[in-house]
């Protein structure tokens, strides 16, 4: 053994007598187990980790160069992408990271749908993972507001004003979130604040979180079996291979052919025609200028149809109330998952037709509402996309207790 | 294989999605970058034509100066007017605000992200292209695209004046084909004015001859310039940002060579 590793042994052992490092990197990396049938679907945990950090340090050196006030905001945003260094290139990287961040993430929770990752004992692991995607739709709708564009502000403008729908403290409430009687530089000053500190901080003590309760009790599989009930002599299970080097450096063409696509758009279509960058975001937030449609950006489309399907009142209450609950009642809704899903296999591979089914529309419904661009465009007077996807949404997490307990005979057999 | 399909139905999908902002149908236009003669004179059109009313308050000379390959001192001879004003400064103008609002209506705005806003150069092509004489309107212009707009056709003396005019053109018969007379061999023919003419493939315009110091091409390629030039100021890196993203493709596929080879060396070890 050479004097540099005897030191550097040395050194580690004085740091483990303090801080149990060595014994983190091999519970969670080294020595951590992961099944070894892990298909395609599990990638996009990693690709979220990968979004993440990309988002945290192209946002740190945004925030160098942006200003949070409702006179310089936009024109900040723009001296970023003309006279800053690679401005652009850390503004697409950003604005791109968020929608592909929201990809990544949808397509990581309906691997979790799929293969049943919120069973028992996983529940607190989907639990984390909910107030996640939570947190992180709070991020986006607080970043969406920071460039000051039109859309910017008039998006912010109809989801804040929202609030105001809540019976007897609405308009209050309202006043209060804003901190202002309309969306002014006092909002966009908070909004940034929450931004950058607040929504960041939970994001990351959830992501550790969530990550440690997987850690606990193992990645599932898409046969959704537990890898730990067969080991060999030394403890260590058969069907998995430790993380790392075998996931880390085996996964790392996936991870370059995400980049690729990832460097496809942010270079080649960074406003992905109107999708990701909206059109009315060229020009400065303007209070007398209503854009022709406000649109959410992609990723909320749903949630924004929810919110327009309920059109008329009920119980004496105005039906933008009622709205907000079918909204929030979609967000809050699959939370409880791992409680409506009585199955006693995890896999759809194993689960039944009905379990089947319905996951497909669910699928066809999300896609419906996305693409079409009906959440955004459809007028209250005439629903027919997002009324179908509000109730496929119910349909799917209600029926779940319906269907899947159906189910439990089939399988036992 | 799914995760190409999602990224493709977020790059595919939206072009097609807010195009269809304006009832009038847009020229096709397509703009390009590389062409500096191009974009040099559509900045010589704009400091000369449109500088008075729109800034470009983001852009600044310099940068334009690099861009377009024009040396500095040339720029600030010949395309800075204002002597106060130095290499580094955006590109401003003086009209007041009050004064322009008086003036026209609205302020005019300012164009650094005319183009985006916009969702592409067409617009603006086409607007530029489709001003009218409207004895009815205070300035005496009116324009297809955008209707009753508060500026005046700024260009006129280089494309002449344009009159709106109903045509005479051949009737539809009922299977959708043109009518023609069986005796005399000529169409049949009605007059059709405004929007209609647009849909049947003919212009309601009508350029009186000889009115402009251009001919009708020359004045289309003043306004491609200059609608090329908006394009470029946009987007000012847009160049190099592709060509930046081919380089970084490129290396990803180089790259992922290596790392398959690797990944597949480590998992020979577990099966």
């Amino acid at each position: 053994m050479s004097a540099i590793e005897q030191s550097f042994k040395n050194v580690m052992a004085w740091i483990d007598d303090r801080l149990p490092v060595t014994e983190a990197y091999e519970k969670h990396l080294s020595k951590y187990y992961a099944p070894k049938n892990l298909n395609i679907w599990y990638y996009f945990g990693i690709f979220s980790f990968l979004v993440l950090a990309n988002q945290l340090l192209t946002g740190i050196w945004l925030t160098m160069s942006y200003v949070p006030t409702g006179e310089e905001a936009f024109a900040s945003v723009e001296y970023i992408m003309r006279d800053v260094e690679y401005g652009w290139m850390l503004r697409y990287m950003h604005s791109t990271g968020a929608s592909a961040f929201f990809v990544v993430v949808y397509l990581h929770m309906f691997r979790g749908l799929l293969y049943g990752s919120y069973q028992k004992p996983r529940e607190l692991i989907w639990i984390l993972g909910m107030l996640i995607y939570i947190a992180l739709m709070a991020e986006g709708f607080f970043g969406y507001l920071l460039p000051w564009g039109n859309m910017s502000f008039w998006g912010a403008q109809v989801i804040v004003s929202l609030a105001s729908a809540i019976p007897l403290v609405g308009e209050d409430l309202a006043i209060w979130v804003r901190g202002d009687f309309n969306m002014s530089g006092v909002t966009l000053n908070r909004f940034f604040a929450l931004h950058v500190v607040l929504v960041p901080l939970f994001l990351l003590v959830l992501v550790v979180l969530h990550v440690l309760a997987l850690h606990e009790v193992g990645s599932n599989n898409p046969d959704g079996v537990d890898i730990k009930k067969t080991t060999d002599d030394t403890g260590k299970p058969l069907d998995g291979m430790p993380f790392h080097p075998y996931f880390t450096i085996g996964k790392l063409p996936g991870i370059i052919i995400f980049l690729f696509l990832f460097c496809a758009v942010m270079f080649f279509y960074p406003d992905g025609g109107g999708y990701l960058i909206e059109h009315p975001n060229y020009e400065p937030a303007d209070p007398l200028k209503t854009p022709e449609l406000i649109a959410p950006v992609w990723y909320y489309t749903p949630f924004y149809s929810m919110l327009r399907a309920a059109t008329f009142p009920l119980f004496g209450l105005d039906a933008k109330f009622w709205g907000l609950v079918v909204m929030a009642g979609a967000i809050i809704l699959p939370i409880v998952l791992p409680w409506l899903d009585k199955s006693p296999v995890k896999s759809i591979r194993y689960k039944g037709m009905g379990s089947k089914v319905m996951l497909g529309l669910f699928v066809i419904a999300f896609f419906y509402s996305r693409l079409s661009r009906h959440g955004a465009s459809h007028t209250a007077a005439h629903l027919d996309g997002s009324d179908l996807y509000r109730h496929l949404l119910c349909l799917f997490f209600v029926d779940a207790l319906v269907y899947s307990r159906g189910e439990n005979q089939a399988s036992s057999r | 294989m799914r995760l190409i399909l999602v990224v493709l139905a977020l790059s595919v999908l939206p072009q097609s999605g807010f195009a269809a902002e304006v009832g009038f149908p847009l020229f096709e236009m397509t703009p390009d970058l590389e062409d500096q003669g191009s974009l040099q004179r559509g900045a010589k059109i704009y400091m000369n034509y449109c500088l008075g009313c729109h800034s470009l308050q983001y852009q600044r000379y310099k940068r334009t100066a690099e861009d377009l390959g024009v040396p500095e001192s040339l720029m600030l001879e010949h395309l800075v007017f204002d002597p106060n004003t130095k290499i580094g400064d955006p590109i401003k103008n003086t009209i007041s605000k009050d004064n322009a609002k008086a003036w026209f209506g609205a302020v005019p705005p300012d164009l650094t992200l005319y183009t985006q806003l916009k969702g592409g150069p067409e617009y603006l092509y086409t607007y530029l292209l489709t001003f009218y004489e409207d004895s009815q309107r205070p300035l005496g212009a009116n324009n297809l695209v955008y209707e009753n707009v508060g500026m005046p056709h700024a260009l006129l003396e280089l494309q002449g004046v344009q009159k709106k005019v109903c045509k005479q053109i051949p009737k539809l018969a009922a299977n959708g084909g043109e009518m023609m007379d069986p005796l005399s061999q000529n169409y049949i023919t009605e007059e059709v004015c405004g929007l209609e003419l647009i849909e049947r493939g003919y212009s309601p315009l009508e350029l009186v001859e000889n009115s402009g110091q251009l001919t009708a091409e020359g004045y289309e390629q003043v306004v491609y310039d200059l609608t090329n030039f908006l394009y470029y100021v946009g987007d000012p890196s847009r160049l190099e940002r592709e060509r930046t993203g081919v380089f970084v493709l490129i290396f990803l596929a180089f790259f992922f060579v290596p790392a398959y080879l690797l990944a597949r060396e480590y998992k020979k070890e577990f099966h």
